[in-house]
């Protein structure tokens, strides 16, 4: 395992920025995942970090050694792809053992059992090794292709959506897997994806990007907390972070320059009408199980809370009062201005 | 406007039995979920409303009048597949006003529905666009619109959101109940995304291989499951489990899980010992050093308001959500405490919940 280092890498297809000097470092041993919507530039970073693209400006560096215009094969690099690639005419086994019988690697064959097993026991998925490839469940199919990446031992796994293709019950499973396994093996993971739950539950840290560019790199926690603009906030928390321009908010001191104020759901709190100025009215209450999320219309601009489904039950049409706690406030560019109020 | 009454409605095909003696009635202006994984019977169950598949057996009823052989022309239902299939030679107006116009309606009265159908959809300002220009939320607003133009008197809608990544799948599921709350059409929603369902019903039916396991509003069936399969298609992460075996008297407050006492809702029927097991939400959990039932944290997952984490115990692995402030390490031991009014008790071998103080209402369907 090993660092990785982009140093302002710029490539363009044509006229399009496909990544705009970007610039990350994955540390030995981290889950770092990519997070941004389809065209952002995350699967580019990645082939340019294989070298099946070159950039147009920087440089890649994998372990200290500058591998800006090596090969693919010799940059010590494992991929695994959204769509699972298997061999239909191998068993398992041979899917598993096939990296390692590459002629460039020619290792002997007991090393590759030993391998291959220590593998598919890592994946739960020793009980299927003489299957067919083709006779195994989706879920299974896309652990045997992450496994093809984990028999061998690079600098650095890329993994490009692998769970996209997976129904929910078992992507969540996949999930809690696959953190497991990056920290049993200490292994260095770039992963990509546009699903910010992937990228809250496994990452050490995340890279929001978009239009080719890094917007902000830190832990789930810190970006979750602590946004850099408005459009990362949007990225992260579900249901969606709320946003009012701030002329709405008269009552609520903000520092110079806000222009609108972000407020997480858990962060807008509800109550009967007590002389608070701050006055919405519930539009509609949808009960999701563990919690309802309420619609309120405050001044033309509707906002969502969370409410306990076994409190006092909030009706369609009542007013409320709105308290705000840690607000964010952000300028005309949608850049956070830091200071917190209270 | 209608009421849909089903009555002993059965379809099979060849061997295989797909719907299983369906009763239930969607009362007029009810938004109806038929929920359920691939396979259980509820596009079937819909496809027979609609008239396009022909029961086995059992009847159905449109407001009362025996419809179950009638064609589905005459139903006067509107069926939406999928909501982005328009003309695409056609601007918004036009796919709009097409069905108006098969009928043979006069020109400026399909242009009148065509304009107050577009108000209520609030797409006025797009009827003169060509579709292919429309993004998804819009298409799929005109593809209702072309259903609502007729005025029928229910909407059938076959997971029409289906294709739509997670988030905008939610915002239109907004979209679609304000839109209900705005004609007040009953609707019946087929879809095998619990949280579809339960964003926008007012009535949820669970199905599982042919048969409605349990019909409820979507709190009901939350925190009520009528059988082990509700509790686990319902909800993210579904209901936790906890095996033991024991036998039951009416009147208990508390059960012998494994060595261990358990507090429970008061129990509400008589049992001889049998395969049972506790099922808890994640976030009826909480960890406290002192609690009997123990495990070894396997894994914690942070989602910003909460964290979901995953304890490995000797009798299975359980789900917790836990305030995301809480700090937790990964492989420490933790006592589980568990909010004893809202467990659930199951028999393993049925699948369906025990009688307790807590099961209230639910009925089995």
């Amino acid at each position: 395992m090993a660092d990785v280092i982009l140093r302002n890498i710029t490539k363009r297809f044509g006229t399009v920025e496909a990544v705009r000097e970007l610039s990350l470092a994955i540390n030995d041993g981290e889950f770092l995942v990519l997070l941004g919507p389809s065209g952002a530039g995350k699967t580019t970073t990645l082939r340019l970090i294989t070298g099946l693209e070159s950039p147009d400006n920087g440089s890649v560096m994998i372990n200290g050694r500058d591998v800006t215009h090596d090969p693919p094969g010799s940059r010590d690099i494992a991929f695994v792809f959204q769509q699972y690639s298997l061999y239909p005419h191998l068993t398992v086994y041979d899917n598993l053992a096939f990296p390692l019988r590459s002629p460039a690697r020619r290792v002997p064959e007991p090393i590759i059992r030993k391998r291959v097993e220590q593998t598919a026991e890592l994946l739960h998925i020793a009980s299927k090794l003489n299957n067919r490839a083709t006779r195994l469940s989706g879920g299974e199919m896309q652990r045997v292709a992450i496994g093809r990446a984990l028999v061998r031992d690079p600098s650095i796994y890329l993994m490009d959506e692998p769970l996209s293709s997976l129904d929910a019950k078992l992507r969540s499973e996949l999930r809690l897997e696959l953190k497991r396994i990056q920290l049993e093996l200490g292994a260095t993971i770039l992963y990509v994806t546009h699903d910010q739950v992937e990228a809250m539950t496994m990452a050490s840290r995340i890279g929001v990007i978009r239009d080719g560019q890094l917007l902000q790199l830190g832990t789930p926690r810190e970006i979750y907390e602590s946004p850099s603009s408005s459009y990362v906030a949007s990225r992260l928390g579900t249901p969606q972070i709320n946003f009012l321009p701030a002329r709405l908010l008269s009552e609520v001191a903000v520092p110079p320059g806000t222009e609108t104020i972000g407020i997480r759901t858990e962060h807008l709190k509800v109550g009967a009408r007590n002389g608070g100025r701050m006055v919405g009215r519930v539009h509609r209450v949808e009960h999701l199980g563990e919690q309802n999320h309420v619609h309120l219309d405050y001044k033309g601009e509707m906002l969502v809370t969370l409410a306990d489904p076994h409190q006092q039950p909030l009706n369609a049409g009542q007013e409320v009062e709105l308290h705000l706690v840690h607000p964010l406030c952000f300028d005309r560019a949608g850049q956070r201005i830091p200071a917190m109020i209270h | 406007m209608a009421q849909i009454r089903v009555e002993n409605l059965r379809k099979s095909f060849d061997q295989f039995t797909a719907v299983q003696g369906s009763n239930f009635t969607i009362d007029d202006g009810t938004f109806f979920a038929m929920l359920g994984p691939s396979g259980c019977g509820k596009t079937t169950t819909l496809r027979m409303i609609a008239g396009l598949e022909l029961p086995t057996d059992g009847r159905i009823l449109l407001d009362g009048e025996d419809v179950t052989f009638s064609r589905a022309a005459a139903r006067d239902i509107a069926f939406v597949f999928q909501f982005f299939a328009l003309y695409p030679h056609m601007n918004v107006a036009d796919n709009i006003g097409f069905p108006l116009k098969c009928q043979g309606m006069p020109r400026r009265e399909i242009r009148q529905r065509v304009a107050e159908t577009a108000r209520l959809l609030r797409i006025e300002h797009l009827l003169s666009r060509k579709t292919s220009g429309l993004s998804g939320g819009d298409r799929q607003r005109v593809a209702l619109g072309r259903a609502m133009v007729r005025r029928p008197k229910a909407f059938l809608m076959d997971e029409p959101l289906g294709a739509l990544d997670a988030e905008f799948r939610h915002l239109m599921c907004g979209e679609l109940r304000d839109l209900h709350d705005r004609i007040g059409a009953t609707t019946v929603y087929v879809t095998h995304d619990q949280l579809e369902a339960m964003s926008m019903a007012d009535q949820i039916a669970v199905m599982n291989k042919g048969r409605v396991e349990q019909i409820g509003s979507p709190q009901e069936v939350y925190d009520r499951p009528a059988s082990m399969f509700v509790a686990d298609f319902i909800g993210s992460p579904p209901m936790n489990f906890l095996r033991f075996e024991s036998g039951l008297r009416s009147g208990d407050r508390a059960v012998a899980f494994h060595s261990v006492n358990v507090s429970v809702p008061e129990i509400r029927e008589d049992r001889a010992s049998a395969p049972l097991a506790l099922g808890i939400r994640p976030e009826h959990i909480r960890f406290t050093d002192a609690a009997p039932v123990r495990g070894e944290v396997f894994g914690a997952e942070y989602l910003g308001t909460t964290q979901i984490v995953t304890v490995d115990t000797a009798h299975g692995r359980v789900a917790a959500r836990l305030p995301s402030s809480a700090s937790v390490r990964i492989g420490e031991t933790v006592g589980l405490e568990f909010h004893f009014e809202r467990l659930a008790l199951f028999d393993v071998g049925s699948g369906l919940a025990i009688r307790t103080a807590n099961e209230g209402s639910a009925r089995h369907g």
